[in-house]
């Protein structure tokens, strides 16, 4: 295949993401990828419930009172969604409509950034009303850097498909490109997925226990 | 052709070449040359160790420098040195034998070894600064944490580096196996070598993270003041000992299945017969791979896991000796009525069969539950694990050296150097080796410093240092060896080993593109079944047409580079905060170096099907 046909938008087959070899690579790469990824948060996840309400010797608000259910339900609502849209913008790219999976990558990034607002607000409220911090004990430690971890894949991913959608807004989607947005979204679905697990272990198995 | 080319550049231009390169063959040099200058810095660290301990209450060196020599030597081994070596091994070889013209991630590829590279000097960068690591290669919480200075600080960030670099590698030959196979390269045909690279690999995916978060809490707390390791913050130390042994136990085997690989095609080609029980040998590279991840806790016996943890952990521990087993019986019955040449690899095979079997006996005994009371934190443990290291990981890494220099290089490496070196080697890792596990019985501790005069310890520590010289001895013969045949410069032919599998199919020196025409493959070691029916030669599978080839890129180096800057940074800020400038600065870089990388497109380029006629490379 030659440089040209790989950079047109006019031959695209009907799952342009994984008609060339590299987009192949590309997609089952990201999927073991993403398989580590997976042992990354367990390995978090382990840590948080092992250190859970752990205080020692200092003082520090238990998960039943910190928590708070409201804020927590809407940040779920804005990243499934923004699960979901990304969806939509697959979609839009297997029928090579690319203005419409522009559209809803952008709705996409909105929802993301609409959830990570939420987040900073969340933290910035434990540090300021219950001295949930960092440093404060064992507890605050795993906390943050379990759901940071998180924080810090959606900021990642955030840039990551803006980056994409800047780039190639000009010329269209190709056959260089569309696995590169596949795998952007793979890894967005990943990110929604983690969180679903931080909204069942942190939070709602927080309030009860 | 390249290494002609190669020889009348200027050595700036073979510099650049190699800075950019994304070819996976000059990437197995770089990690022969990497892993390579770790092994000889590791092994002068063990001398040290060896010769402080070459009689009682010894003052060689200080007790300091004795614990940050030790912690050196063996985190450089198992990191910097074991791995990369098998790296080489792999980008040398799993390409050619699946009969594939690249890698699936040529890129990532140089990536990994950039990341692999920056982050062992790094570590090493801590002798010059406050000094080194100094809590062990296990690095132990709450000792890791209390540790003054910097040294850790160094471990933390720079393993974290170099393991990212490990896990781009690892994804890197899993794709490329499963996606880059030449038609007819079937699963079930796939040589051992290639089989154990990918199990091993699927290892490094899953096992590297664990010690990736392992090693962020550590940074955490000593660096940014949060408690995961300190009890009276709430933090739990044992944390750190689960994690680190998720991730340790599954890297033995990281370690270890590929050298297995490596004995696995040079038995068969010595012995002119084909792998005794094939299938079988698949199904216990998996089964080990499977059951590595469960026996984990067989390293924390003494922490009080309690009766039933202990136990079912040993019970599974012990079922690894099952496949393990029938591993050995299978390398010993490929060589059962085979036509045997003794060369210098299989000699290294000989002797990896008796050795290593030592090491796992002496593992079975270790995972006695009870037992282990004893055993550990001995010499005995020490005595263990060298067994199964230096007797299957260094005798892997010699023989594969020496099998496949050829193809790596276009030269022999001399047959008699070899075989000397191996004698010396051999002689001399018994002689240090087998004695520690007496010392270990008789209440040797590991990592002291001194021993006291007069405890029944002084002979054995003696013999200990003097075959640890033994070793050193082989070590300098090899490097001599490296030495003549590069000057000597002797090309052999393609074929030099009358050997069975892919790699061997391709004229010397390997072109850029490996194969002209990828090959059709009809069957287990498809060379010796070409060579069986007289043809002698690969059938191509496809006509003869233009290739694709990846772009040279500095990227990798650059996004390397800036994670180093960026962990400097990290490790200083605690004393000063305008180091934070530093860790910007680095950061910046590798973010925008990654920014680069998605912007910009990178389509490589064709060799056309005009200039590979009148080239006779290839399946001719
Ligand atoms: C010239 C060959 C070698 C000699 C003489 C040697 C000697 C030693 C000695 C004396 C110790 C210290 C034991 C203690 O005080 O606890 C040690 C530890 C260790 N060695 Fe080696 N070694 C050699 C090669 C290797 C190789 C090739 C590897 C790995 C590929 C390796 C891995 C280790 C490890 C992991 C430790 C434990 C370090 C720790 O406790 O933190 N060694 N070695
Ligand atoms: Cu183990």
């Amino acid at each position: 295949m030659t440089h040209d046909d790989m950079l047109r938008s006019d031959n695209l087959p009907h799952e342009p993401e994984k008609a060339t070899l590299e987009g192949k690579n590309k997609f089952l790469g990201f999927w073991f990828f993403l398989g580590g990824e997976t042992v990354l948060f367990a390995s978090l996840f382990g840590t948080y419930l092992a250190l859970k309400n752990s205080f020692g010797g200092t003082e520090g608000v238990p998960t039943t009172e910190l928590y708070g259910l409201e804020l927590v339900f809407i940040m779920t609502v804005l990243l499934l969604t923004s699960s979901l849209t990304s969806v939509y913008a697959m979609y839009h790219m297997k029928n090579h409509d690319f203005k419409k999976m522009q559209l809803w990558l952008g709705v996409t990034v909105l929802l993301g950034l609409g959830f990570l607002g939420c987040e900073i607000y969340e933290f910035y409220h434990y540090v300021h009303e219950y001295h949930h911090t960092f440093t404060a004990h064992a507890f605050g430690s795993a906390f943050y850097t379990l759901v940071g971890f998180h924080g810090g894949h959606v900021v990642f991913g955030l840039l990551w498909i803006t980056t994409l959608m800047i780039r190639n807004a000009k010329r269209g989607l190709n056959l260089y490109n569309a696995p590169k947005f596949y795998i952007a979204s793979l890894y967005w679905h990943f990110i929604d997925v983690v969180w679903v697990f931080i909204f069942t272990v942190v939070y709602l198995m927080g309030k009860v226990a | 052709m390249s290494t002609h080319a190669a020889e009348k550049r200027g050595f700036g231009a073979v510099l650049w070449d190699y800075l950019t390169t994304v070819d996976h063959k000059k990437i197995a040099i770089l990690y022969l040359i990497g892993g390579g200058f770790f092994f000889v810095l590791g092994g002068l660290e063990a001398m040290l160790i060896r010769i402080q301990l070459i009689s009682p209450d010894n003052e060689f060196i200080s007790a300091q420098f004795y614990n940050e020599v030790m912690t050196m030597h063996g985190t450089t081994m198992i990191f910097l040195a074991a791995m990369p070596l098998l790296f080489a091994l792999m980008n040398a070889v799993v390409p050619l034998q699946i009969g594939a013209r690249d890698v699936a991630f040529p890129f990532v590829n140089a990536l990994g070894f950039w990341l692999f590279a920056f982050g062992g000097i790094l570590l090493n960068l801590s002798w010059f600064v406050t000094g080194a690591p100094d809590a062990g290669w296990t690095a132990y919480a709450p000792l890791s944490i209390i540790s003054p200075g910097h040294g850790v600080d160094f471990y933390a960030v720079g393993l974290q580096i170099s393991g990212f670099g490990t896990l781009m590698a690892g994804i890197n030959f899993i794709v490329t196996i499963i996606n880059m196979r030449a038609p007819g390269m079937t699963y079930m045909r796939m040589p051992l070598f290639t089989w154990t690279t990918f199990v091993a690999s699927i290892l490094i995916l899953f096992a590297f993270p664990a010690l990736t978060v392992g090693l962020f809490e550590m940074t955490f707390d000593r660096l940014f003041g949060a408690n995961f390791f300190k009890p009276e913050m709430g933090g739990n130390v044992i944390i750190w000992e689960h994690l680190f042994w998720i991730f340790g136990h599954p890297e033995v085997y990281i370690l270890v299945l590929p050298a297995f690989g490596v004995f696995s095609e040079v038995i068969p080609t010595f012995s002119k017969k084909r792998l005794f029980g094939y299938s079988s040998m698949v199904f216990a590279t998996v089964l080990i791979a499977f059951l590595g991840f469960m026996v984990w806790a067989h390293h924390m016996f003494t922490v009080g896991l309690g009766p039933i943890a202990n136990s079912i952990f040993a019970v599974a521990t012990m079922a690894i000796a099952v496949p393990t087993g029938i591993k050995i019986f299978n390398w010993l019955l490929t060589m059962w009525g085979g036509n045997i040449r003794i060369t210098t690899p299989m000699l290294y095979a000989l002797g990896f069969i008796p050795s290593f079997t030592i090491g796992g006996m002496t593992g079975v005994m270790l995972a006695t539950a009870a037992a282990d009371l004893q055993y550990h934190d001995s010499y005995f443990v020490v005595g263990h694990f060298h067994y199964v290291i230096v007797g299957g990981v260094v005798f892997g890494v010699l023989a594969g050296l020496t099998y496949w220099w050829p193809r790596m290089f276009g030269t022999m490496l001399d047959e008699k150097l070899g075989k000397w070196t191996f004698w010396l080697f051999f002689i001399g890792f018994h002689l240090t080796f087998f004695i520690q596990h007496f010392l270990g019985l008789m209440g040797m501790p590991r990592r002291y410093w001194k021993f006291l005069p007069d405890q029944g310890l002084d002979t054995g520590n003696l013999i200990s240092t003097i075959g640890a010289f033994f070793m050193a001895a082989g070590a300098i013969l090899f490097v001599w060896n490296i030495i003549i045949t590069s000057v000597r410069n002797e090309k052999v032919s393609g074929d030099p080993w009358d050997a069975r599998t892919l790699e061997w199919a391709i004229p010397n020196p390997t072109p850029e593109y490996n194969f002209k025409q990828i090959p059709l493959v009809r069957g287990l070691d498809p060379l010796w079944i070409e060579k069986m029916e007289g043809n002698g030669k690969m059938t191509p599978a496809e006509p003869l047409g233009d290739i694709h080839m990846p772009n040279s890129s500095f990227l990798p180096f650059m996004m390397s580079l800036g994670l180093f800057i960026a962990g400097i940074g990290v490790i200083f800020q605690v004393d000063n905060n305008s180091w934070w400038i530093v860790a910007i600065i680095g950061f910046a870089i590798t973010l925008g170096t990654m920014f680069l990388r998605s912007i910009k497109d990178d389509l490589g380029y064709h060799i056309h099907k005009e200039d590979l006629e009148d080239k006779g490379a290839g399946v001719k």
